[in-house]
C-alpha cells in the first residue's frame, strides 16, 4: 500500500510517540503531493511565441490510443534543446492555457452583408461559398496582358495575409496555390 | 503513483519529540537568485502557478510591471520591480523573485500552535499542512518576510512548497526549470552557497558593484533560498527585503514554554498509560474483532 | 541571424539596439548573459526606455526612437578616428579598397547623386565601382588612399557624424556617447583581432522609414570591425515570432519565390529574359576569386517550376514561367490596405494574421475592409480583423450598411499541428503533434487545400480566366485534401526526377531520391525542389529537421545534430572570415573552421560557407552571395533604393528639421501614401511628443489577451510616460492619459516612470511615450469593459521604409492629455 499523504502524518505523530519509547523511526517521512505528469505522455513540440523556438514537452493523459481523448496537463521546457534548455518564459510557460482554452473558436461561422451577427455555416457550405467567390473575384480582376501588351497574368483583386506561426509547410502550399491564382497581394507578418 | 518521502525534521505545534529533529542525514537543497540577471519576465510566476494549478485571480494595474503588490495565498512567486536611482544619475531597475525563504529556524513554524500545520523536512524545505491548520495566522506573526497567506474561504494558510512533489522526484522545484537567463539555481545549500559567492565575487571585480554579496541571514538561521544583490548594504531597495531578519522575540518566549508544556502534558499522558496498564494489564483482543 | 542564439555565449561586446530580447526573447537572451557570466563579456543597451534588457545592461544609454543611423554613424566615424578598425579584414573581406566611379555624390545636402524629384526616386547608375566592364576587373587601392575608394569615401560620409552631431539627432549626450563607443570599439585596440563583437537588433531598427539602412549602418560598423562570420560575432536579426524567418525564407512576402529568388517583372518576356536579369554576374578586382554563389540561379528557379508544376513545367513551355504573376510594382502589406480602401482589392484570406491590429493606422484597414466584397478568416481566438463590422463606434445602422461577407473559420493551434518552424538562427526544426483539434476545428492545410481543390473544380468545370495554373498545380498528395505536412516537407527539399549524376564525386542520385543537397539542383527538368535553401533539410537519410543530437564537440554552442540549419547545415554565415587570408583563424581558442593544406580543404566544427576547396592563395571573397565575393560597405547599384551608404533622416513625424541637412530632413524615397485616411501631423499642429510602440515580455502580440494566466500578468493597456511629462499634465500613475496622432485616438492607464528621460534634441526639449501594442477589442479585458478598446496602431502612421517597405511604427508624434 502506498500511504497518503494525511496517513503518513497520522504515522509520524504517532512514531513520535513510539520513537520516545525507543522504537523505529522509519515512519517518520512526509509523503508529497503525487507528481502530476507521472503517468503523462510527452510530445515535443516547439514554441508558437517567438522566433527563438524553444522546444516544449507537452504532457498528456492518456497514451494516445484510439479510443483516448488526450488530455493536456502541463507543458514544460524540454531539457534536451540546447537553445533553451529546458526552460521557458512566461508566454511558454503559460501554453497549457492556450491550448486549453474557453476562447478557442470551434465552429465555421458566416457574417452576411448587412448582418449584425455570426451564423453558424458548415464547413462544405463554407468552402463551397470561398471557392466561388475566389474564383468570380479572380475572373473580375484578372490582368494577362499590361497596357505595354506584355504577359503579366496577375490577379490584383486578392490579397493574402499569412501569420506568424504558419509551417514553413503550408507557407510553401500558400506560394503555390496563391501564385498560381495570380495573387500579387501576398503577404506575411514577416513585414512588418 | 509517485513515491516521494521526505524526512520530517521539525514539526509545528507538536507536543514530544520529533523523529528527525537533530539528525541531518539528507542534503539541504536550496534555491540561488542571482537579482543582477533577473530579467522580471514572471517566467517563474508563471510556472508556479501551472505547476500548483492554483487558481486565477484578478489583477488591477497599478504604475508598474509589478503584477500585484505582494504574494497571495493562491500566488506564491512574485518578482518585485523597484526603480532604483544611483547616486551617479543613472538608474537600476531591480528585480527581486519573492517567495517563502524556507528558514532554517523558520518562525512560521516556532508560532504555529496546530499539531502537524508546518512542517520542516530534513532536506530544508518548510512546508504547510493544509489539513492540520486551524486559520489562526499566527505563522504571519513569526514570519518575518511577510510570506504566509490566507485564503478567507477555507480559513487555511497557504505559501511555496518549494514543490516538495518535485523535488521528492528529484527534479527540480518548477520555477527553477522556467528561469530563462538562469538566474534561478537549484542545488545544495553547499553548492548554492559556493556558486553565490563566485557570482557576487566577479560582481565586485568585473562589473563594478563594489557591494555585491550574498544574502542568507544569520538571524533566521539561514535559508534554503539565498540571493545575490548588487548591494549587499541595501536589501531593503529590493521590495523590502529585511536586512537583518529574525523571528520576533515574542514569538520565541512563549512558543518555549508552549512546547515545554505540551512535552509535559504528553509525558503525562504516558505516565496515565503506564499506569493504566500496571493496573489493568494488557487490554485482550477479542477473537471476533 | 548570421550566427545563432547559442553562438552569443563567445562574444566579448554586446551591442543591444533596437532591439529588447529581455522582454521579447526571454529564452535566447540566456546567452548574453551567458556570456557575460561565463566570459565577462559587456553589455551596452541603446534604447528610448529603460527596458528589463537595460536592467541587466553595463551601460545604457537612451536614444530617441528613430535615430539609429546617426548614433551607428557616429560610432562608425569614432572607430576609424581612433583606428579601431580591423585592417586586414577590411581591405581583404570588404570592398573598402574598391574605387567607386567619377559622378558619384554624398549626401551633404541630403540627397545622393541620381535623385529625380519628379518621380521621388533615383537614377543609381552613378552608385558603381570603377573598372565593371573592364577586362582586368575592378579597380582598387589596397592602400585605401584613392580619394573615391571605398574607404575614404566612407571615412568622408560620417566625418559629418562628430559626437556634437550624435548628440543633437540623437539627444545622447556627448560623453555618454564616446563613453559607448569607446566601449564597443576596444575590441579592436592596438589593431587585436582575437577579441569580438555581436550587434543584436529586432524591430526597433526596421520599424522606421529608413529601416534597411539602419541595419545597414550596423553592418558596416561590424565590417569594420571585422566582426562578421566569427563566433560571438555578427549581425543578428532576433526576429520576431516563431516562423517570420520561414515564411520570408519560404517567400510569404510579396517580392519573391521561395528561397529568395526574385518575382518575374513584365519586361521578363521569357524565362531566359528573367534569369539574364536576375542573376548576378561577377565583378571584382582581377586577382581576386568571387564564387557568386547566386550564378545557380537558373537551378533553383527550375527546380521550384518543376516543384510547383509538375509535368505542366517543360523546356518547351519555359518550364511554365508564365503561370507566374509578373509584378513591377509594390505590393506589399500597407499597399494591400490601401488598395482594399482604394476599392481595387475584393477580397482577403487572412490566415492567423489579425491586420486590423497590426496596422499601421488601424481605423484605415477597417474602413477598407468595409468596402471589400469577402474575407476569410482563418482563426483560433476571435479577433479585431474578423469582427471589424463591429468595431467600436459602428453603429446599427452603419453595420446594415456594410457588404462585406466575413467567413470566420476555426484553425489548428500549435500543438494539433505538426511541421516546421524556422528559428531567427534560421534552425528548422520539426515539431509533432500532440492533440487533436479541438470542436469542428480543421488543420490550415486543409482548409487551404479544400478551397484550392473546389476553385480548381470550378474551373475545370466552368473555365474562366487563364485556368492553366490552377488546373497544373502539382497536387500528388496522398490525401489532396489533407495534404500531409511531411509529405510537402520532402516535396520542399526537393528530389531527383531523372538519374542525377556528380562525375567529380562519381555519385549518381536515382530518380525519385531526395537530393541531399542544393549542388545537386539542375537546370533541365531532372531534379524538383520547393526551396533550394532548404535543399538538405530532409534527405534520403531522413528529416534532417527532426534530429536531437545533443553533442557539441567543439564548444562553440553549434550542435551539428540538432535540427538543421539553413543553408547546408551552416551554423555562421560568412564563416570564412573567421581566419585571417592564410586560412587560420583569428583567434586560436574560436576555431569555427580553417584551412587544411594537407587535404585541400575548409575543415573545422562547422560547414563552411565556402568553396569547400578554394585555398587561401587564390582570394576567394567569404561573402559569397555577393558578386564581388566581399563584404559591402558600399552598396552598388540597384542594391539599395535610398542611397549606397546609409544617411540619417527622420522619421516621416518629426520634433525637428534633420540637423544634418534641413532642406532635406525626411527619407527622400520613404513611401507615403495619400488616402484621406493617411495624414501626418506636425509640431506647429501640436503633435510634438515622440511616440514608440513595442511588446512586453508578459504579452505576444494579440494573441495572450486572450490568455487568462497572461492577463493577470499585466491585466491592462497603459502608456509609459516619464514622470516630468506627467508633472506638466497634472497627472499621476494609474489615471488615464488620451494620446492622439494625425490618425486616431489611444486612451489607457499611465505609467508614470522615471525609466523614460526628458531629452534634448537639437536643443529642444523633447519627450518620448511608449506604448505597448497588445490590446484591441477583442479579449479576456477588452471582453470585461476593462479597456478603451482602442487598438494602439490607431495611432501609427502608413509610412514605409523604401527597400523592405516596413511601416513606422516606432517614432511618430502624438500630443497628450489627461483624461
Amino acid at each position: 500500500m502506498t500511504p497518503t499523504r494525511r496517513s503518513f502524518l497520522k504515522a509520524g505523530t504517532g512514531g513520535a510517540i513510539v520513537s520516545l519509547l525507543g522504537f523505529d523511526l522509519r515512519s517518520a517521512y512526509a509523503q508529497s503531493r503525487d507528481l502530476k505528469i507521472s503517468r503523462t505522455t510527452e510530445t515535443r513540440s516547439t514554441c508558437p511565441y517567438c522566433s527563438v523556438s524553444c522546444g516544449v514537452i507537452i504532457h498528456t493523459l492518456g497514451d494516445k490510443a484510439k479510443n483516448v481523448t488526450a488530455q493536456v496537463v502541463h507543458v514544460e521546457g524540454d531539457p534536451d534543446h540546447p537553445i533553451n534548455r529546458g526552460t521557458l518564459c512566461p508566454k511558454g510557460s503559460s501554453l497549457q492555457q492556450d491550448i486549453v482554452n474557453p476562447r478557442r473558436l470551434l465552429k465555421p461561422q458566416v457574417r452576411r452583408p448587412g448582418s449584425d451577427h455570426w451564423e453558424d455555416i458548415s464547413w462544405e457550405m463554407a468552402f463551397d461559398e470561398i471557392a466561388h467567390k475566389v474564383k468570380k473575384t479572380r475572373d473580375d480582376t484578372f490582368i494577362e496582358t499590361d497596357d505595354k501588351g506584355r504577359t503579366v497574368n496577375r490577379c490584383e483583386g486578392i490579397a493574402w495575409n499569412g501569420g506568424c506561426t504558419d509551417t514553413n509547410e503550408f507557407n510553401y502550399l500558400v506560394v503555390k496555390t496563391m501564385r498560381s491564382l495570380g495573387v500579387c497581394y501576398l503577404e506575411n507578418q514577416a513585414r512588418v | 503513483m509517485s513515491s516521494g518521502n521526505l524526512r520530517v525534521q521539525k514539526i509545528s505545534g507538536h507536543a514530544g519529540p520529533v523523529a528527525g529533529e537533530g539528525t541531518q542525514r539528507q542534503e539541504q537543497v536550496c534555491k540561488l537568485i542571482d537579482t543582477t540577471t533577473c530579467i522580471g519576465c514572471k517566467a517563474c510566476e508563471v510556472a508556479c502557478m501551472e505547476w500548483n494549478d492554483l487558481p486565477f485571480g484578478e489583477t488591477v494595474f497599478d504604475n508598474t510591471y509589478q503584477t500585484m503588490p505582494e504574494t497571495r495565498w493562491n500566488y506564491w512567486n512574485l518578482i518585485k520591480f523597484n526603480e532604483h536611482p544611483r547616486e551617479d544619475g543613472s538608474m537600476q531597475w531591480l528585480m527581486r523573485k519573492d517567495q517563502c525563504m524556507h528558514c532554517a529556524d523558520p518562525g512560521c513554524l516556532a508560532a504555529c500552535p496546530a499539531d502537524n500545520a508546518i512542517v520542516q523536512y530534513q532536506n530544508g524545505i518548510v512546508d504547510f499542512q493544509q489539513e492540520y491548520c486551524i486559520g489562526c495566522q499566527y505563522c504571519v506573526t513569526g514570519c518575518p518576510f511577510n510570506i504566509p497567506k490566507f485564503n478567507p474561504q477555507t480559513k487555511k494558510m497557504f505559501k511555496c512548497t518549494l514543490c516538495t512533489d518535485r523535488v521528492s522526484q528529484g527534479l527540480e522545484p518548477a520555477c527553477i526549470k522556467a528561469c530563462p537567463t538562469g538566474c534561478l539555481h537549484f542545488g545544495t545549500k553547499d553548492d548554492m552557497k559556493e556558486l553565490a559567492g563566485a557570482r557576487a565575487q566577479q560582481l565586485r571585480e568585473h562589473s563594478g558593484y563594489a557591494n555585491a554579496g550574498v544574502y542568507d541571514p544569520v538571524g533566521v538561521g539561514g535559508t534554503s533560498v539565498i540571493y545575490v544583490l548588487h548591494d549587499i548594504t541595501n536589501p531593503e531597495a529590493y521590495g523590502g527585503l529585511p536586512s537583518d531578519p529574525r523571528v520576533p522575540w515574542a514569538v520565541r518566549i512563549w512558543k518555549q514554554p508552549l512546547k515545554w508544556l505540551g512535552n509535559l502534558a504528553m509525558i503525562g499522558g504516558l505516565i496515565g498509560v503506564t499506569m493504566h496498564y500496571l493496573r489493568f494489564g494488557p487490554k485482550k483482543v477479542k477473537d471476533d474483532e | 541571424m548570421t550566427n545563432g542564439w547559442i553562438d552569443i555565449k563567445n562574444t566579448d561586446m554586446m551591442l543591444i539596439i533596437g532591439g529588447n530580447p529581455a522582454e521579447n526573447h526571454p529564452c535566447g537572451f540566456k546567452w548574453p548573459i551567458e556570456a557575460k557570466r561565463q566570459r565577462n563579456a559587456k553589455m551596452i543597451v541603446v534604447d528610448p526606455r529603460f527596458t528589463r534588457t537595460a536592467a541587466t545592461a553595463d551601460l545604457f544609454v537612451q536614444i530617441r526612437a528613430g535615430a539609429d543611423i546617426a548614433f551607428l554613424g557616429g560610432m562608425i566615424r569614432y572607430a576609424v578616428e581612433n583606428n579601431r578598425v580591423a585592417k586586414d579584414y577590411l581591405i581583404h573581406y570588404t570592398n573598402a579598397a574598391f574605387v567607386v566611379q567619377e559622378g558619384f555624390k554624398l549626401p551633404e545636402d541630403g540627397l545622393f547623386s541620381g535623385f529625380d524629384a519628379a518621380k521621388g526616386t533615383y537614377d543609381r547608375s552613378s552608385w558603381s565601382y570603377e573598372g565593371v566592364d573592364r577586362p582586368g576587373g575592378l579597380a582598387y587601392d589596397l592602400a585605401l588612399e584613392n580619394p573615391r575608394s571605398v574607404y575614404q569615401l566612407l571615412k568622408q560620409q560620417y566625418s559629418r557624424y562628430t559626437p556634437e552631431m550624435v548628440e543633437r539627432i540623437t539627444g545622447i549626450p556627448k560623453e555618454q556617447f564616446l563613453k559607448a563607443a569607446d566601449l564597443f570599439t576596444s575590441i579592436r585596440k592596438d589593431g587585436d583581432m582575437k577579441k569580438v563583437a555581436t550587434i543584436l537588433y529586432a524591430v526597433g531598427f526596421t520599424h522606421h522609414s529608413s529601416a534597411t539602412q539602419t541595419i545597414r549602418t550596423a553592418a558596416i560598423l561590424q565590417l569594420l570591425l571585422g566582426n562578421v562570420g566569427r563566433a560571438g560575432g555578427g549581425v543578428n536579426a532576433l526576429r520576431g515570432h516563431s516562423n517570420i524567418q520561414g515564411a520570408t525564407d519560404m517567400a510569404g512576402v510579396f517580392d519573391i519565390l521561395p528561397g529568395y529568388l526574385k518575382m518575374p517583372n513584365p519586361a521578363d518576356t521569357d524565362f531566359k529574359a528573367y534569369l539574364e536579369r536576375i542573376t548576378p554576374k561577377v565583378a571584382k578586382p582581377g586577382p581576386w576569386e568571387s564564387y557568386n554563389y547566386w550564378s545557380n540561379t537558373n537551378k533553383f528557379a527550375v527546380s521550384l517550376l518543376k516543384a510547383m508544376y509538375g509535368d505542366a513545367a517543360k523546356k518547351e513551355n519555359d518550364w511554365a514561367f508564365h503561370y507566374l504573376p509578373k509584378i513591377d510594382r509594390n505590393y506589399s502589406w500597407t499597399e494591400i490596405w490601401d488598395g482594399m480602401y482604394a476599392g481595387h482589392v475584393k477580397g482577403l484570406l487572412a490566415f492567423g494574421m489579425n491586420g486590423v491590429a497590426i496596422g499601421p493606422n488601424a481605423q484605415k484597414n477597417i474602413n477598407a475592409l468595409k468596402k471589400a466584397d469577402w474575407l476569410v478568416v482563418c482563426e483560433i481566438y476571435p479577433d479585431e480583423t474578423s469582427e471589424f463590422w463591429k468595431s467600436p463606434g459602428i453603429t446599427t445602422e452603419e453595420m446594415k450598411q456594410i457588404n462585406t461577407t466575413v467567413y470566420r473559420l476555426p484553425g489548428a493551434g500549435f500543438a494539433e499541428k505538426d511541421g516546421t518552424f524556422v528559428n531567427s538562427a534560421r534552425w528548422l526544426q520539426w515539431k509533432s503533434a500532440a492533440l487533436p483539434l479541438p470542436g469542428m476545428a480543421k488543420l490550415d492545410q486543409e482548409i487551404l487545400a479544400r478551397i484550392f481543390l473546389k476553385v480548381r473544380e470550378l474551373y475545370k468545370k466552368e473555365g474562366g480566366k487563364f485556368p492553366d495554373p490552377v488546373l497544373n498545380a502539382s497536387w500528388s498528395y496522398t490525401d489532396p485534401h489533407n495534404p500531409s505536412l511531411s509529405e510537402i516537407a520532402r516535396e520542399i527539399n526537393g528530389r531527383a526526377l531523372a538519374d542525377v549524376t556528380d562525375p567529380k564525386l562519381n555519385q549518381t542520385i536515382k530518380a525519385g531520391q531526395q537530393l541531399p543537397g542544393f549542388a545537386w539542383l539542375r537546370d533541365d527538368g531532372s531534379t524538383m525542389s520547393g526551396n533550394w535553401l532548404y535543399c538538405g533539410s530532409w534527405t534520403e537519410a531522413g528529416a534532417m529537421m527532426q534530429r536531437r543530437g545533443t553533442e557539441d564537440p567543439s564548444g562553440l554552442g553549434i550542435y551539428p545534430n540538432w535540427g538543421w540549419s539553413w543553408p547546408s547545415n551552416r551554423r555562421v554565415l560568412y564563416n570564412r572570415a573567421s581566419c585571417d587570408p592564410a586560412g587560420v583563424p583569428w583567434d586560436p581558442d574560436r576555431k569555427q573552421i580553417w584551412w587544411n593544406e594537407a587535404q585541400q580543404k575548409w575543415v573545422g566544427p562547422d560547414v563552411p560557407d565556402f568553396k569547400a576547396d578554394s585555398p587561401p592563395k587564390d582570394h576567394m571573397g567569404p561573402f559569397i552571395m555577393n558578386y564581388e565575393g566581399v563584404g559591402r560597405l558600399f552598396v552598388p547599384l540597384a542594391g539599395l533604393a535610398d542611397g549606397p551608404f546609409p544617411e540619417h533622416y527622420e522619421p516621416a513625424e518629426s520634433p525637428v528639421a534633420n540637423p544634418l541637412h534641413p532642406g532635406q530632413s525626411t527619407n527622400p524615397i520613404a513611401k507615403k501614401f495619400h488616402s484621406d485616411m493617411d495624414k501626418l501631423g506636425t509640431v506647429a499642429e501640436g503633435y510634438n511628443i515622440v511616440c514608440t510602440t513595442y511588446r512586453l515580455t508578459e504579452h505576444y502580440h494579440y494573441w495572450t489577451k486572450n490568455n487568462p494566466m497572461n492577463v493577470q500578468l499585466m491585466p491592462e493597456p497603459f502608456v509609459e510616460l516619464p514622470a516630468e511629462l506627467a508633472d506638466d499634465l497634472g497627472l499621476r500613475g494609474g489615471e488615464h492619459i488620451k494620446v492622439t496622432s494625425a490618425r486616431g485616438h489611444y486612451i489607457a492607464k499611465a505609467m508614470v516612470t522615471r525609466r523614460i528621460k526628458p531629452m534634448t534634441i537639437d536643443g529642444k526639449k523633447v519627450y518620448q511615450i511608449g506604448i505597448p501594442i497588445h490590446w484591441g477589442y477583442r479579449g479576456i479585458a477588452e471582453d470585461e469593459g476593462k479597456t478603451a478598446l482602442t487598438p494602439a496602431n490607431m495611432l501609427s502612421p502608413a509610412v514605409t521604409d523604401p527597400n523592405a517597405y516596413t511601416p513606422e511604427f516606432k517614432g511618430f508624434l502624438v500630443k497628450v492629455e489627461k483624461v
